[in-house]
């Protein structure tokens, strides 16, 4: 958690000026109970009545003073924490840029949102309450136990044991229900488990005539619930009546004992009242001690969350940011003997190697799981290979800065997403200026043009977060649209074209070969009729490059490919 | 869109009561336990108050006095502790039960709207419903009722005991304590504006977040890192400015209090030692009404706090309500009659149908079927494939026209009896969090091991689930999410082998299933569909071609039926379709 205060630089002056503020609050607020004494002892006692006003009016202006100093304090904590979350989540962010595939894949994108969203305001909620009350809740614990004491100190030893006392009932009490709050946690989560079940299959239900069964699986766990949460509130109902018993049973024994040196004439009666006063502060004053623990355990876990993130260092990292010469002769893409793992598993891809001239479009066909989508990334450096090398234009790509080597490629990745903004907004990613018959080319390429062009809007059309106001097939030629602008020389389709029917995936793939000349194209798909008619088909099996050919080729020589054909095609369909 | 009168909330409020009404005895009780908590927590100031009175200096002591007035104390406040307990054991109850009784209502309604309403709702939405509202009414409204009722008790009590004390003092705090009122509700305003623009922004952050770092490769593959960097920060200022204005209103609630608090300490002093300087006020008296004034302004605070949250219950409890007030399926006419057995020969004569009224999407259509026959659909992506299936199947109701099974108009069937006439597997394959052998039974839970053995082999998936270190008794997780996705079709296959259904719904897969596990599936479908009538949704042209009929949809309509060679000789939309797949 220490490690975090880097991002509080900045703001010494509130982080030092607000906790002060905060304790001259407490220490006014301390002294009530004596002024109140005084004027009782004092005033009341001698029949003084300037000295009672005069004193009550010490009180109105400790009061006001102390508002004052508490506004200085909620302006400073408020100032310190906010700017301390901002800073933390840009550098977050800034942080996640750096990152590669492989990290961001290994923590996962939920899990990143929630810790920069909850993980980072609780931190943020943290540092507003170590400024607000971590010096002033056991300040006003401690400063009224001092105060009993210079009251006196035979009384005060009253306060020493009901204040620990106080503390383990508020211990045992928190850390016995933190089971039963996790266990009830885990009871919801089972009840809406089973709501989202029914909803999803809704349809299988119905068609299974399950509805009944259904409805006993979730009472039962409804009612699971119901009874666990009634018996964490039977603990946690627990903890004011006992709290307050004790502060009570210590003023009781604070009024009996006071009694009697009242009696002997060593204390006086306005001082046993400022002794009670005294308890129900030290009572408050506990409560939200035990609440500030439980703020800061969870910031510690969050904090701990966070700095993972933080300690994630990118595996693929940039060896110049310089520009370097291409090989104009040299084939485009070169695979030399490459393996790759995904972390300390076993391989996902064994031994490849292959070459590819330009303008060659080439198909990689496979099962799930094969290693296609893999190899494809490896030739935008979004991993770093094993073993061997991959090599753009005659370099390898470890030699090129990030920026060279990926702006002469277009991608369009698996999942087909966009990003809220306009149509056109989303087709500038690659290229800010793109003229407008730029823009008009890619949609037509893409197959994306007509339909465009029937919206009202046309380009100017809002796109929702991740394009889901479009349909798939519509989003999936967009995302085309988005890697041809700009003219990349190598094209990359990782399975892009699963949502588009075979009428448009054909028109698709007539209108690449058509309008990109001289285009590089690397197209994966599990399809046999998207790759057939590729100058050079890569079958990927289990990681394993199973051949590597023309569709004439493939179809007689491996074994795999003709399986794949197969399971697709009927057998004459296969051999034309 | 609806007006939320006074009358409206009034109304929910009266139903939430009458859910909870069969927990009547313990909501009485709860009032019960608040009222006498209250009242005797509010006389142990005035006994210790009393007590005190009876030290008043040196030879001055009532020994005997002061013992019975703390022994009455201590058993006032323990007697008051008790009863506090047991209010929130009664509140807690109510609360938890009633909440239960709801979510029951809410899932039966699951299964019983009519699918559309399922369909056309997001289900994110009906969760929430389901878990976030239910809970806000828990709350918000049945512990909130308890916090008010004794909040306001409270308020009535420490003024009586009050005025019994001393009228004037009485007087001055009553006059001081509404500013705290004022000053919460001033701030509140204040700080409920920030918070609402605090939140749009957390909202537009998260939502940034989301997409970006969701679509963290396509930054890379863009190099648009910078750009994102840009408009992240952007935001995020905005964020930093109302949050930290948010912060600082809504921290003031607490020092405002403190202050107002310490003025009526204050003025409690000085007008108590003031009288008690006459005479006509006993120090104890000073003592238990600097208690009270201390305490005057909590049940005002909270007051004032529960507030919203009966508010955004009501809110909650309306979008519940809305909910289970959805009309559900049409009921079973009087006469209905249970399918005992079916050959499968279907006759659907003239059907009109429509998802929304005045846009007719299927119009006219009929269909012969004899038994064991093979249907194909087939057409583009989202044509709409699924609409035929829910008619068949009765999700959704047809507008015009009659649907025939052996016979007899399936409207006059029950439809359990209907729908186990069916064999279903669909492409999102669901499957729930149980093990595999409840799940294979799932539509037979009295099928003993050996039968669903024998359903998992047919479905070439027996030997995956043997591999597996629990075998049938393994859990599947959440959704299937520790199967892929072949193996969860596969799955689902089982379980309809296992029910032996005399008609077949099958959708073929379009991607992301590996060759070999595509062909099992193939294979098990082609011996599920052995004599009986199956309607395939179909993407591979082998299925289509070997149909006995092929139907052919687009934008939802069936536009051309027929067998392959028919279709081909019309040289219309399936013509079309067939050669764009295969020429290029």
């Amino acid at each position: 958690m220490f490690r975090l205060r880097r991002f509080l630089k900045g703001y010494i002056f509130q982080l030092t000026v607000g906790p002060l503020c905060k304790l001259i609050e407490a220490v006014f607020e301390l002294m009530i109970p004596m002024i109140t004494a005084d004027i009782i002892d004092t005033g009341v006692k001698n029949n003084d009545a300037g000295y009672v006003l005069s004193r009550g009016g010490l009180m109105v202006l400790m009061g006001a003073l102390g508002l004052c100093f508490a506004l200085v304090c909620q302006k400073s904590a408020s100032i310190a924490s906010q700017g301390f979350g901002t800073k933390l989540r840009n550098a977050m962010f800034r942080h996640i840029n750096t990152l590669s595939y492989e990290e961001i894949d290994r923590i996962g994108t939920p899990s990143l949102i929630t810790r920069m969203t909850n993980d980072i305001n609780q931190l943020q909620l943290a540092v507003a309450m170590l400024i607000r009350l971590v010096i002033r809740a056991p300040f006003l614990v401690i400063g009224a136990m001092i105060m009993a004491f210079m009251i006196d100190v035979r009384m005060a030893l009253i306060f020493v044991v009901a204040a620990p006392l106080i503390a383990l009932v508020l211990y045992i009490v928190m850390t016995r229900s933190v089971p039963y709050f996790k266990a009830m946690q885990k009871k919801l989560d089972r009840v809406s488990l089973i709501s989202r079940e029914n909803l999803s299959g809704n349809r299988v239900i119905r068609a299974f005539d399950k509805q009944d069964y259904e409805q006993q699986r979730f009472d039962s766990a409804n009612s699971e619930l119901a009874s666990t949460a009634v018996r964490v509130g039977r603990i946690s109902a627990l903890l004011n009546p006992i709290t307050y018993t004790i502060a009570q049973a210590a003023i009781i024994a604070i009024v009996w004992m006071g009694s009697c040196y009242v009696d002997s004439g060593s204390l006086q009666t306005g001082q046993i009242i400022a002794l009670v006063n005294y308890m129900t502060q030290i009572l408050l004053a506990m409560i939200v001690v035990s609440n500030l623990v439980v703020i800061f355990t969870k910031a510690a876990a969050s904090a701990s969350r966070v700095n993972e993130v933080f300690d994630m260092q990118p595996s693929v990292t940039e060896k110049t940011h310089k520009d370097i010469s291409p090989d104009e002769n040299a084939p485009a893409v070169v695979f030399d003997n490459v393996c790759f793992a995904y972390g300390s598993g076993g391989y996902a891809l064994k031994n490849i190697s292959f070459s590819v001239k330009r303008g060659m479009t080439v198909g990689i066909i496979g099962g799930t799981g094969s290693g296609k989508s893999t190899l494809v990334n490896l030739i935008p450096r979004f991993y770093d290979v094993s073993e061997g090398s991959v090599s753009v234009y005659g370099n390898d790509v470890r030699e090129y800065s990030f920026e060279q080597l990926r702006s002469v490629m277009g991608i369009v990745p698996q999942k087909a997403a966009l990003f809220s903004g306009t149509i056109e907004d989303n087709l500038r990613w690659a290229k800010k200026d793109a003229s407008d018959e730029e823009i008009n080319k890619a949609l037509r390429i893409s197959q994306s043009y007509e339909f465009v062009e029937k919206m009202p809007e046309k380009t100017k059309k809002t796109v929702t977060a991740g394009g889901k106001n479009l349909s798939g097939g519509q989003r999936q030629r967009l995302t085309i649209a988005r890697a041809l602008v700009g003219s990349p020389e190598i094209l990359i389709l990782d399975d892009s074209a699963s949502a588009l029917d075979f009428a448009t995936d054909a028109a698709l793939r007539k209108a690449l070969r058509d309008e990109t000349k001289g285009m590089t194209v690397f197209m994966v798909s599990q399809r046999v009729g998207t790759v057939r008619y590729a100058d050079k088909i890569l079958v990927i099996d289990n990681g394993e490059l199973a051949g590597q050919g023309t569709h004439n080729e493939l179809v007689k020589s491996c074994p795999v490919y003709r399986e794949i054909c197969l399971s697709q095609l009927r057998a004459e369909e296969v051999e034309n | 869109m609806k007006d939320k009168s006074k009358g409206s909330s009034a109304a929910t409020l009266k139903r939430i009561l009458k859910y909870a009404s069969p927990y009547k005895g313990r909501i009485v009780l709860a009032l019960l336990f608040a009222f006498l908590y209250v009242v005797l927590n509010l006389t142990a100031p005035v006994l210790v108050g009393y007590a005190i009175d009876n030290a008043v200096g040196t030879g001055q002591v009532n020994y005997g006095m002061i013992l019975e007035l703390l022994l009455l104390t201590g058993t006032v406040v323990v007697m008051s502790s008790v009863f506090q307990w047991l209010m929130n054991l009664c509140t807690n109850y109510v609360a938890y039960f009633t909440v239960r009784d709801l979510r029951r209502d809410i899932c039966r309604k699951f299964n019983t709207v009519p699918l559309k309403y399922i369909d056309g709702h997001p289900h994110g939405d009906l969760l929430s419903r389901m878990i976030n509202d239910t809970d806000s009414i828990g709350d918000g409204l049945l512990q909130g009722i308890t916090q008010l009722f004794s909040g306001i008790v409270m308020i009535l009590c420490t003024l009586g005991f009050m005025i019994f004390l001393n009228i004037y003092i009485a007087l001055v705090v009553v006059i001081i304590t509404p500013l705290s009122m004022f000053v919460a509700a001033f701030i509140t305003r204040l700080s409920q504006r920030m918070f609402r623009e605090q939140s749009a922004a957390q909202g537009e952050l998260s939502s940034y977040i989301e997409e970006y770092v969701g679509g963290q490769k396509i930054v890379k593959a863009f190099g648009y890192e910078q750009r994102s960097q840009e408009s992240f920060e952007q935001i995020n200022s905005r964020l930093q400015q109302c949050g930290q204005k948010s912060q600082f209103y809504s921290s003031l609630a607490n020092p405002s209090t403190r202050f107002v608090n310490g003025l009526v300490t204050a003025a409690v002093c000085i007008t108590g030692s003031l009288s008690a300087i006459q005479g006509t006020l006993s120090v104890g008296q000073i003592a238990a009404f600097i208690t009270y004034a201390n305490q005057y302004t909590k049940p005002f605070n909270e007051v004032t706090g529960v507030i919203p949250q009966l508010q955004s219950a009501l809110a909650g409890a309306d979008r519940v309500f809305a909910m289970l007030d959805e009309a559900d399926q049409t009921p079973e006419p009087e006469n209905v009659q249970e399918l005992s057995s079916c050959s499968g020969s279907l006759d659907i004569k003239n059907v009109d149908f429509s998802y929304v009224p005045d846009r007719p999407l299927i119009t006219d259509f009929s269909l012969r079927v004899k038994p064991g026959q093979r249907i194909a659909i087939v057409g583009p992506t989202g044509c709409g494939k699924t609409t035929f299936i829910n008619l068949l199947m009765r999700f959704y109701d047809i507008d015009e026209g009659a649907i025939m099974l052996d016979g007899k108009n399936i409207y006059e069937l029950t439809r359990s009896s209907l729908r186990r006439s069916y064999g279903m597997v669909l492409q999102e394959s669901w499957l729930y969090n149980a093990t595999i052998r409840e799940n294979i039974a799932y539509g037979r839970p009295d099928a003993t091991m050996d039968e669903i053995r024998a359903a998992a082999k047919k479905a070439y998936i027996d030997r995956f689930i043997e591999r597996l270190p629990e075998k049938y008794e393994t859990m599947i997780t959440e959704e299937g999410g520790n199967l892929s996705q072949g193996q969860r079709q596969l799955m689902c296959i089982a379980r309809v082998m296992l029910c032996q259904p005399p008609m077949l719904i099958l959708d073929e897969a379009t991607s992301s299933i590996d060759t070999r596990t595509e062909i099992r599936i193939q294979r098990a479908f082609a011996e599920m569909m052995k004599g009986r009538t199956s309607f395939i949704v179909a993407h591979r042209l082998s299925t289509i071609k070997e149909a006995d009929i092929i139907l052919v949809m687009k934008d939802g309509n069936i536009i051309e039926q027929g067998s392959h060679d028919e279709l081909m000789q019309r040289k219309g939309f399936y013509c079309n379709l067939y050669n764009s797949q295969f020429s290029s």
